[in-house]
Formats: C-alpha cells, structure tokens, sequence
C-alpha cells in the first residue's frame, strides 16, 4: 500500500487498512466514469442511474478516508432519497420525444468557462495544498466516528461545539426552504 | 490448519473487525444460504398459513404436506422462458432485480446475530442499513420504467412515493431507540448494531419497554412503516393485483421474477432484524440479567434443541395421520425422513448444549453459546415474519390517498412527538 496515505493514520486502524491506491483509483475511476455518463447519455434515466454510480463511489471514498459517518448519509440522502425523487420526476417526462429533441439553447461556451475556471481552482488547491491544508489529516478513530462528529457538532460535557451555530443556522436555511416549497405547491383558494 | 483460519476462532469480535477476511467470506456464505433456505421455507409457510386461514389446504400434492413445493416453484421458475419485451429498455431492465437484490443482501453484513455472529460491525451500523436498503426502492422504480408499459409504471410510482414516505416516520423512530443507548454513565449513545443491543443489556431493560409507552409507540411506529418499506399486504399497492395486474414486474418472468420475490423477502428479514435489534434485545435471550445464574444458561441453551424435537414431534404426528392407503406411501416414508432429520438436528444440538455445560471443552461451550444467540436471535424475527402473514391474511389494502394521510399526517407527527418526549425524559431521568 502507499506509504504516504498510511503515515496520517492513527495506531487505532488495524493491520489490514482499506486506504490502498487500488481503492482509490477503482472509486475515483468509477466516480469519474460515471459523472461522463451521466452528462452523455440522451436517456434521463441512464443518467440518473450514472449518477447514483457516482453517488456511491464517492461514498466508498469517504470510507476509504475513515469517515464512515458521511459515507452513510451520502448514501442515505443521494443515492437513497434524491434519486429517488429524481427518478420520479424523470419517468414523467416523455423519454422518446426528449432523446430526439435537439438542445436549442447554447450553453456550451459558459459551461466551458465554468470547467476551465474550475479546473483551474482544483490545479491552484493541488499546488498549494500543503499550504491551505494541514499537512496530516486530523485522526479521528474509525470507531468513534460518529461520536467525535457529534462532539463537534453539539458539543459535550457542557461545552458548546465548535460549529453548534453554523450547524443550526445551516439546518434553520433548510427548514425555510421546506416552507418556501410547501406555501408554493399550496394552492391560492 | 492455517494460521489465519485458526487465530479466529477464540476471538470475541466479528471476523470484519478482528480483520480475518476468511471467517468474513465464510459467514457471507452462510448467511447468504441461510437467507435463502430462510426465504424457501417462509414461501412454504405463507402459502400454508394464508390458506389456512381461508380455510384451504394450501400446497398439498407436492411432497407430503407441500413441503417440496418451493422447490418444484424454484425449479419452474429457473425452467421458465425470460422475455424481455421489445419495447423495454433492455440494460435497465435486466439491472433493475439485481439492484433491489444487491441492496437486500447487502445490508446483512451489519445484521448481528450475535455478539460475534455477525461480518463486521459498523460505527454506522443503523445507518448502514438505512441507507442501504432505501437502495432497494431503485430497483423497484427502474424495473417498472424499464418495463416501459402502464401498469409497470404506476406501481413503481407508488412504491417510490410510499418508501419515500414512511422512511422518514421510520427514521424518526429509530432515531428515538438511538437516544435510549446514550442512557448510561458517558452519555455516549452509539449507531453500531451491537452496541446498540448491548446498551439493552446494560441497561437492563429491552428499548420497547423502557419510558413506557414511549419506546412502545416508537416500535409500533416502525413496525408500521417496516410493512409500507418492504411493500407488503396491507400497504403493497405496488403489486396491486386488483388494480395493477402485477404491479412492478408485471412484466417479468422466470428467474428474473424470482429475483425479485428473493429481494423482497431478504428485505422483510433485514427489516424485522432491524426491529429486533433496536427494540426487542436482539440476541439477548429472555431475562438474561434477572436469571443469569449458571443453570439458568443452560437451560436457556436446550431451547435451540427442543424446538427442533418439538417440530420434529409435529412432523411424526403428521406422518401418523396420513391416510393409510398405499397412495399415500411414498409421501408417508418421506415425511417420516423429515420427522427423523428434525430429530436428530434437535438431538445434535442438545448434545452440542450438555457437552458445552458439562466437559471442559471451550470449543463446544462456545459453540453452544453461539447457537443460543443465533437461535433467540432468529426466534424473533420468525414472530415478525409470521405477523407478516398474519397481516395479510387479515386486513384489507389501503387506498393510495389514505397510505398518504397515515404516512404524513398519523405517523410522521406521532413520531417527531415520541421523539422529542423521549429526549425530554431522558434528560429528566439523567
């Protein structure tokens, strides 16, 4: 295995560490194939079903990263509640006259733009990773996973967590967009 | 013998975290079997017991008492010819059962039949499970858009709006029993499948009884939305045959079918061991705080034996009151075969449950010990499949319109309630 992804983790994680380059590159390789196929395939559904592909491999990432707690919701919310809206809506759309269909409108030069400049934040982040990021992950024991997270989120032993506020100023954000959907759909009587 | 083989065998821990990926692979295989053998018997027993309670016999021709019957349906369905229609999205259509099946499997590794038995142990456990069996709705949804007819088509509508619903009445009541681990010295509450039934031990006290009626409720809760989740009777209007034809997989046949039907059911399993885990002590045989002498162990350790015998006594009496025409010989002899293999597996195991008490062999004790948790383990989860039955036979269909009002506006408040009153009184109690 490499050397250098094993020389962050802590003494807890066992003889046999999941976090191998050939984990790495089958999820990533996986994920990457799938983020094409969705953006390719004509059919909606195959793309959704790339999607939940990738979905997955990047929950397989995060499990190779010894963050099991987010490989669970990642699973648990994408692949497992949004696709599934996702799909829903998609079988009600007439498949055969939208394969057909030619995209009229011309989006390709911004999203060109948007790729390149995107690439070029992830080339700027490689570059000077060591100095935007900590050099060495912060351990957190694969078996205290949650707990540490709830620790962070809620705080424990009286005190507060380090990121309590943004965490419920993040969920307040998501409740006023559950009643914003909700008053839409209502019907004016 | 080698190394890796052995160095298991004395350890306390599940073969996912002791790291041994032999013992990992050999109980995927038997859990894989033992599902479906799980699955073929409960086929049996639902088409007997439905009948009964319409006052049939059920499947009687094959094999004595029907008992071959799974086979020979097994053995049909794999004969059978699989159409693919022309107008169906082929590669979708052949994925679609592989992917609710791979889901419905996939979520027994986390499944703890004991404090060992089981393929690893996750952090996540719960969640784990959650995730992936909400999986399965996907196999369901693109089989019947794959299917590219009508009926396919609004039975998976229907099934992707009910599991969507009665997931989140599901998570809330899950999350109720999560809050009741976190009941001890640390405040500490866990996810781990195990943790979570040792908590009941420690505790002293199964989740469904402890704050009264409030961890009572929230199982209720579950046990309503586990029936909408695995899309049975009263709650399958996905497969409505009055309405739907088939539903789903209207348009499957053969082994492909058959997928289907073993998902389902792996599903129901998964979802009832859910149920025990959380709420009725998972492997914890009944009081094993209150009676936790020695002897009491043993005795608890026969119950693996003397059930078998019991079934085994069953089927002697069934062989006794086969008409005595020579018609019915070779059924006679065959039932009698059964009789004596029920038998003789109860006779193994109360020998396996004495040599455990008596000799000094650590092997057999340990052994002995692991049959009793598989055994309570699974005796629950056996009540649930049977109520499954139990339910079918006796209620109705909900039309979609009510499924909805219960999902939304019955369980979903009652649960948020049940939530938040049990983290009222257990920081009360605490």
């Amino acid at each position: 295995m490499n050397p250098a992804l094993s020389s962050g983790l802590d003494s807890a994680v066992n003889a046999l560490p999941v976090a191998t380059s050939f984990f790495f590159y089958t999820l990533s390789g996986l994920a990457v194939v799938g983020g094409l196929l969705v953006i390719t395939r004509r059919n909606a559904v195959h793309s959704a079903l790339a999607l939940i592909v990738t979905l997955l491999a990047v929950a397989g990432l995060y499990l190779m990263l010894y963050a099991p707690f987010v490989a669970g919701v990642q699973i648990i919310v994408y692949a497992g509640g949004i696709m599934v809206l996702f799909l829903f809506v998609i079988m009600l759309v007439n498949i055969e006259r939208s394969s057909k269909e030619r995209q009229f409108n011309r989006m390709w030069p911004a999203g060109l733009v948007a790729a390149v400049l995107l690439l070029a934040l992830f080339m700027g982040a490689f570059g000077k990773g060591r100095a935007l990021f900590v050099d060495r992950r912060i351990p957190l024991p694969e078996s205290s996973n949650t707990q540490q997270i709830a620790a962070m989120l809620y705080g424990d032993a009286g005190r507060m967590g380090q990121y309590t506020f943004a965490f419920e100023i993040a969920s307040l954000l998501l409740l006023v967009a559950i009643l914003g959907a909700v008053i839409m759909t209502k019907k004016k009587t | 013998m080698p190394n890796f083989i052995m160095s298991y065998l004395g350890s306390t821990l599940t073969p996912g975290q002791a790291g041994n990926q032999f013992w990992a692979l050999m109980y995927v295989l038997i859990i894989f079997a033992g599902v479906s053998v799980a699955v073929m018997c409960m086929n049996w027993i639902e088409r007997k017991a439905l009948a009964h309670f319409q006052i049939r016999l059920g499947p009687m021709r094959v094999g004595p008492h029907g008992l071959l019957q799974p086979f020979a349906d097994a053995l049909k369905l794999m004969l059978k010819e699989d159409i693919i229609p022309a107008e169906a999205d082929q590669f979708v259509f052949w994925v679609a059962p592989l992917i609710g099946l791979l889901a419905a499997f996939t979520v027994y590794t986390v499944i703890p039949f004991g404090p060992s038995q089981a393929v690893s142990d996750m952090n996540i456990g719960i969640l784990f499970m959650l995730g992936v069996s909400s999986l399965g709705v996907l196999g369901i949804v693109v089989a019947g858009w794959a299917s590219n007819s009508h009926y396919p088509l609004i039975g998976a509508l229907r099934s992707s709006a009910q599991m969507v619903s009665y997931e989140v009445a599901m998570g809330l009541a899950i999350v109720s029993a999560i809050m009741m681990t976190s009941m001890n010295a640390s405040g500490t509450g866990t996810l781990s499948m195990i943790e979570i039934v040792r908590a009941q031990q420690h505790q002293g006290i199964w989740f469904i009884f402890k704050f009264f009626p409030l961890g009572f409720i929230a199982f209720g809760i579950f046990a309503v939305a586990m029936v909408a989740e695995t899309n049975r009777a009263p709650f399958d209007l996905a497969e409505a045959e009055s309405e739907l034809t088939a539903g789903f997989h209207t348009e499957y046949s053969g082994l492909r079918w058959s997928l289907f039907m073993l998902a389902e059911y792996a599903a129901m399993i998964a979802v009832s061991s859910i149920a025990v885990t959380l709420w009725l002590g998972g492997w914890l045989r009944p009081f094993p705080n209150l009676l936790h002498a020695p002897a009491w162990d043993f005795l608890f350790s026969l119950f693996p034996g003397l059930t078998f015998l019991a079934l085994g006594a069953i089927a002697v009496v069934g062989t006794a009151r086969m008409p005595s025409h020579s018609f019915f010989k070779i059924q006679r002899i065959g039932l009698g075969i059964f009789a004596a293999l029920l038998g003789s597996i109860g006779l193994l195991l109360l020998l396996i449950a004495v040599a455990g008490n008596s000799a000094n062999l650590a092997v057999a004790a340990r052994f002995s010990e692991g049959i009793t948790y598989v055994y309570w383990f699974m005796l629950k989860v056996a009540i649930f499949m049977y109520l499954f039955i139990w339910y079918r036979a006796t209620w109705p269909r909900y039309r979609f319109d009510q499924l909805m009002r219960v999902g939304w506006k019955v369980l979903l408040p009652i649960s948020l309630g049940v939530l938040i009153l049990t983290a009222i009184v257990g920081v009360v109690v605490s």
